[in-house]
């Protein structure tokens, strides 16, 4: 196997949706090839390291804002267009 | 070397019939369906758009237009994704009509050749939480993502962050299977380079 190949077959490795026989190929590889394995552990901390920091957080005053704002829309449009809803509902 | 876990579960039965009573108009129902998913899509429409008005503005109008189209809903996939979905068009929506000279469709693929080969090839260590502070990490982490170009910052965001599983992503984007796999690997490896040049070893074969 050629590094290229390695890197083709990265995400469906680090994401463990991978033909066991392929998984093997590439393992052997990681065993001799010192790059592709500095690369496929970076890149797999680069995934951790966006999961495990909340760079985009919701305060809760503007979030109570938000749902006031989305519910009262929506009660509008429930209001203006009552038959919409009316059809819709379960069992009827 | 253990698979990527998703972030948000198995719709419940209870969200089922949340989505059923919201159908029906029943506005309380759906007012749990987005203290459900309200964080969610309000990270996904900010880290699109990189513009916190334009977020809240998303956030609002997904959730309207989400309830307002119901009745099109079919079940057939989660009700989250259906809901990403709409807050993805709408994020682009917006990111295009503010930065219109810069953006790329998110039914286009990027053509760079190498933009994804490793050049960077050295261990992170220490690591980065021993490196810098919690407020400078995240500033690292901030500006490398927005450095991505727009269609892969969405794929990554959507399965690496969000925790759609790959077929999620597509459906959510209207994209295949296979150009999500494409643009996720190399927004991967793009982040990874770059995120390399500030983790790298110090002594070393990563010297600096």
């Amino acid at each position: 196997m050629k590094c290229s190949d390695f890197l083709k077959e990265l995400t469906d490795y680090l994401d463990g949706v991978i033909d066991t026989r392929t998984k093997a190929e590439l393992e052997e590889h990681l065993q001799w090839c010192h790059n592709c394995y500095v690369v496929c552990n970076t890149t797999q901390r680069t995934i951790e390291i966006y999961r495990d920091h909340q760079l985009v957080e919701l305060p809760d005053d503007l979030r109570t804002r938000l749902r006031t704002a989305i519910v009262s829309k929506c009660e509008k449009h429930k209001h203006d267009h009552p038959q919409a809803t009316e059809e819709k509902k379960p069992g009827t | 070397m253990e698979a990527i876990e998703s972030k948000v579960g198995e719709p419940t039965n209870d969200e089922t019939r949340l989505v059923d009573a919201a159908r029906g108009g029943d506005v309380g129902a759906f007012e749990q369906l987005v203290k459900r998913y309200d964080r969610n899509v309000f990270r996904i429409a900010q880290h699109i758009t990189q513009n916190r008005e334009d977020a809240e503005d998303v956030v609002q109008d997904a959730f309207l237009k989400a309830f307002q189209n119901l009745g099109q809903f079919q079940g057939q996939s989660k009700f989250y994704t259906w809901l990403v979905r709409i807050a993805v068009n709408e994020a682009l929506m917006r990111l295009r009509r503010r930065r219109p000279e810069r953006m790329v469709s998110i039914d286009e693929d990027v053509k760079t050749e190498d933009d994804s080969i490793p050049r960077e090839i050295a261990d992170w260590s220490p690591n980065p939480e021993q490196l810098y502070n919690q407020g400078e990490l995240k500033e690292i982490l901030q500006k490398t993502i927005q450095g991505l170009p727009e269609s892969f910052r969405t794929v990554f965001i959507l399965r690496d962050v969000e925790g759609l599983s790959t077929e999620e992503t597509a459906d959510a984007l209207g994209l295949s299977v296979p150009a999500v796999k494409s643009r996720l690997l190399r927004a991967r490896l793009q982040l990874r380079e770059r995120l390399t040049k500030y983790f790298k070893r110090r002594n070393g074969d990563g010297q600096q």
